[in-house]
Order: C-alpha cells, then structure tokens, then sequence
C-alpha cells in the first residue's frame, strides 16, 4: 500500500474530550469510576459540566432508518461522573414549563417541557383508568319489546357519557369500589337513578304514500335525550336546573322501534374509575406526543431542497432565498406539524445531511374529554390523584 | 378509595314520604372523598440486616405510580438500585426493590421519594394553574 503524503500512524481519541482521566475511586473498589459514596475529594476532580453538545445529545431520542437511539433516560446521579442530577425542587420549578396552546372545554392541546416519561405517562395513565365518573351501572328492564336485546341495550346504555352540577358530584360516593367489597345499600349519596320509558305508536295524520319512519311513526328512534333523570332525596338539590344530571350528547341513537313496541326502563348509575370498566373513563382520549427535532447537518440547495421539504407535511420546512448569493436552501420552520415519518431518510441525496429526532422532555400533551368535566379540570384531578398516592403511602410508611 | 366504616351513615331515604326533611349529620359540608386512607402497602421479607436493601409490595398499585416513583427514588444519590415490577397481570400487586449505599435505609428513600413525588405534583399543578391564567387574559386581550 503505499503511503506517499500520508502519515504513519493516525491517532485517534475517541475517548469524550469533557472528560478527564482520574485515578481510581478513593475507596480503592477498583473501579474506574467515582462512586457517590466515594464522596467529595475526588469528585472535585470531576467536577467538570458537560459540553453544549453533549447536552444536546442527551435531550435528543434519535429516530433513525431502522431503529430509534438514546430512548433511556440518564439524568440520575451517579450515571455521569461528576454531575448531580440529584432530586431538586427547586431546579424542577426552574426547568419545569407548561404552554397551553389549544384551550376548548372538551378539546384540550398543551406542552408539558421538563419532566420525565415516567411522570407525563402517570398523568396521562390516571386521566384514561382513574379519574371517578358516573355511567350507568345497573339496568332494570321493566319492559324491553324492541329488537335490541335487554342485554345489548343495557351495554349501550352504560356507554352513555353522563354529565350534572360538577360540585354536586362532590356529594357523591362509592357505592362499592372493588367487587370484593360486602354491597352497600344504594342511596342517594351513591346512586343515581335515571328512567327512559318511551313507546313508539303510528302518525295517523301522515299520507298513506309516506315512507320516512321518522313521520309516520312517533318514537321510532330512540335518543340519549329520552333518558330522564329522577332525583332521590337530597339529590334535587344538588343537581337542579341547568346542574342536572343527563346525557352530555342528546342525539346518541339507543334503540329503533316499530309501532306496538316498547321500553321501560330503569337505570342506576354509580362512580366508577375506566380501571373497572371503559365507561367511567372521563376522556375520549388522553395521549402525548414528543416535539419532534429536525436537524440539517449539511446545507441542502437546489433540486434538493424542492425534494426535501415535500418529505415532511405541510409548514415543517420552506425554501429560503439567501439575499446574498441568491442561493436557494432548506430550512426547518415548524417542527411541531411534523409525523417523524422518516420518508426524508429513504432519499440517497439527502443521506447524512438530516438528522430526525424528539426531544425527550418535551410533551406535547392532548386531552379529550367525554363531557363530564372540561378537559383543563381533568389534568388537575389527575395530578391530584398521584398526588394522593404518595401522601397515602407516605403516611402509611410512617405509621408502620 | 372507600372506608364505608369510617364514613358517616348516608340517612335513609324515606321512599313514602320523598319530600321530609331528614337531618344530616355532615352539615351540609360536600362530602371529601380523599379523606379516606386505603392504601397498603407491605415490606417483603428480602430485606438485608441492616435494612438498607428492601422490597416493598403496593396493593392496588400498577405501573402508574410504580415508575413514576421509581424515577424519583433513582434521583436520591444515596440509592444505589431501585426498581419495580408487576409479579403477575391478573393480581393488583406492584413490587418495589430499593438498594441504598448503606447511609440510609430502604424504607427512608421510599419515604423521602413519595415526598419528592407529592412535591412535584404540587409545583405541576401551581404551573398549570398559572399558565390557565396566563393563557385567558391572552386571549381576552386579542
């Protein structure tokens, strides 16, 4: 091989350059790295915060062709010689931002920035399986001549999403929490109790050409509206007037009748946690995605950059016009719209120049309620609810 | 979750007379639900001498509080190890093993990780609320 114009021998460190080499950890366990009980002598000699870049590496879940990279979170203390990643109130109050971007009652859109997936994915888990509604637990059929088995009916009916005076469910308890629990006898601090009696009889003022069930028959539809609500002892009072308990959405078609048939029927609802069953979960759906990061390694122009911005959705990338040389290029403008497809990984033109990623604290965090309460008061109720967790172990803990 | 005994007696309704007066012992007060204590929780018997390596078992607890607090207890620089794990899908059991370097025992950086915990939940609600607040005068003012 020959060698001309080339050096010898090419070293190469590959050792992280923010790091220094240090003698072994001072309580001589052989090892080569400082042990956090191996305290504060040695680890002035590590005291040495990490670079710009390496930071930036650690916040970046990489997304590549076939794989993802760097998914497990580092940030605790011992893991990086010589930084403290200690718990830290303070720091998380610093670091910790919430930015509301979407703002309907039930429709809610908002970015978590500074936590980990372990405690984004405690809210979002406590919003879908525990967070207590109502829904429609018992159904006694007094009459059911429709079509639609007692058994069917009675599933459709607990689906129902129910909504009333929010302080006026405060009132309310558990009637039985777990099934091993001895039955409580119902009352009106923990059931509620609805009626839907509808029967479906012929129009005689239609033409005899008529054809529209709707006309030529009265109830031949029967809607989440016709459930009514029947107040028991103190529950008038705490679900009056507008509070009153009933369906959030009216127009949920429950049953189709013919003339002759009929439903009687009476409904008992309870609080319940989507734990138990899909009912009592309060939102339609809870979910979170991480902002994805777009990085251009090498400048793309030309014919390249027409090809690169149709790799992503509308309004993530955009072809600017350098003032300068005239030169068109490539960049990055809304990385939020993106879907992290990886099409822009499959093109061999644009091979190295792009780096797809999502940041790994970042949460794009969006919560749909089903109407009982506003999306807004959910996230609340959750955090709350974990919250109670801990202070429920903590003084159990201190008991024992 | 419910205590029935340490709850105060719902009166009878009285289905004959619906419109009676009843006396109510809670004066009118919204009943709290969080009032009531049910949570339980046990040390396994895997615990070394000194107690600075133990397991705990959670009833009733799953992945939602088991990682969440895992995370925070993997914060405390005086733990060496800590993890969870479900035994089985079908039982409502979350197991939790803390090693510590020995300063401290199990049981205090479970303590001090549940404290950590409900601390976060504090400054995550106190953020949100403001940010509620922020987010309507904004848009009060466009």
């Amino acid at each position: 091989m020959p060698l001309t114009g080339l050096p010898l021998a090419v070293f190469v460190f590959t050792t992280t350059p923010a790091r220094k080499k240090v003698s072994l950890c001072a309580r001589a366990c052989n090892s080569p790295h400082i042990h956090r009980h191996c305290t504060a002598s040695t680890a002035a000699i590590f005291a040495m915060a990490p670079t710009k870049e390496e930071l930036e590496r650690r916040r970046i879940v990489g997304v590549e062709e076939e794989r993802v990279s760097n998914v497990t979170s580092t940030d605790f203390p011992g893991h990086y010689p010589g930084e403290d990643h200690t718990w830290n109130l303070e720091e998380f109050r610093k670091k910790l931002k919430i930015q509301i971007h979407k703002a309907n009652d039930l429709d809610y859109e908002f970015d978590l920035i500074g936590v980990d997936a372990s405690i984004a994915n405690a809210f979002r888990r406590i919003l879908i399986s525990e967070v207590p509604t109502l829904a429609i637990e018992t159904v006694f059929v007094h009459n059911n001549t429709s079509i639609v088995q007692d058994e069917v009916l009675a599933q459709r009916l607990g689906l129902v999403p129910l909504r009333g005076d929010k302080k006026g469910f405060q009132h309310l308890r558990w009637l039985k929490k777990n099934p091993d629990e001895p039955a409580v006898e119902a009352t009106d601090f923990n059931t509620i109790v609805m009626g839907l009696k509808v029967a479906c009889t012929r129009n005689h003022a239609t033409p005899a050409t008529e054809t529209d069930p709707e006309k030529l028959y009265f109830n031949s539809s029967v809607y989440a509206r016709d459930i009514k609500f029947q107040p028991q002892g103190r529950q008038s009072d705490w679900f009056s007037g507008a509070g009153e308990i009933r369906p959030v959405n009216p127009d949920i078609l429950l049953a189709k009748m013919r003339p002759g048939q009929e439903i009687d029927i009476e409904m008992h609802c309870v609080l319940g946690i989507g734990q138990d069953h899909a009912k009592f979960s309060p939102v339609a759906t809870a979910s979170y995605r991480l902002l994805p990061s777009i990085k251009i390694k090498q400048p793309i122009t030309g014919e390249d950059a027409e090809k690169f911005i149709n790799c992503f959705p509308k309004g993530v990338a955009e072809i600017q016009t350098d003032k300068k040389t005239g030169q068109k290029k490539a960049v990055i403008v809304n990385p939020r719209k993106d879907t992290v497809s990886r099409e822009v990984l499959r093109h061999e033109e644009l091979k190295g120049k792009v780096e797809l990623g999502r940041i790994r604290d970042h949460f794009i965090f969006s919560i749909e309620s089903t109407g009982m309460y506003h999306s807004d008061e959910l996230f609340l109720q959750a955090v709350q609810i974990l919250k109670k967790k801990c202070v429920d172990f903590h003084e159990k803990l201190l008991e024992s | 979750m419910p205590d029935h005994e340490t709850l105060p007696d719902a009166p009878e309704y009285d289905a004959e007379n619906p419109g009676a007066e009843v006396e109510y012992d809670d004066d009118d007060e919204p009943l709290d639900l969080s009032t009531d204590n049910n949570a339980k929780i046990i040390m396994l018997g895997s615990a070394t001498d000194d107690d600075s390596c133990a397991s705990f078992q959670f009833e009733n607890e799953d992945h939602t509080l088991g990682n969440a607090l895992r995370w925070i207890i993997m914060k405390n620089p005086q733990v060496e190890f800590c993890g969870y794990s479900i035994p089985h899908p079908s039982e409502p059991k979350m197991n939790m093993r803390i090693q510590t370097y020995g300063e401290i025992t199990a049981k205090d950086a479970l303590i001090q990780g549940l404290a950590d915990l409900r601390d976060l939940c504090d400054v995550v609600t106190d953020k949100f609320v403001a940010e509620k607040e922020r987010f309507s005068v904004g848009k009060q003012k466009s």
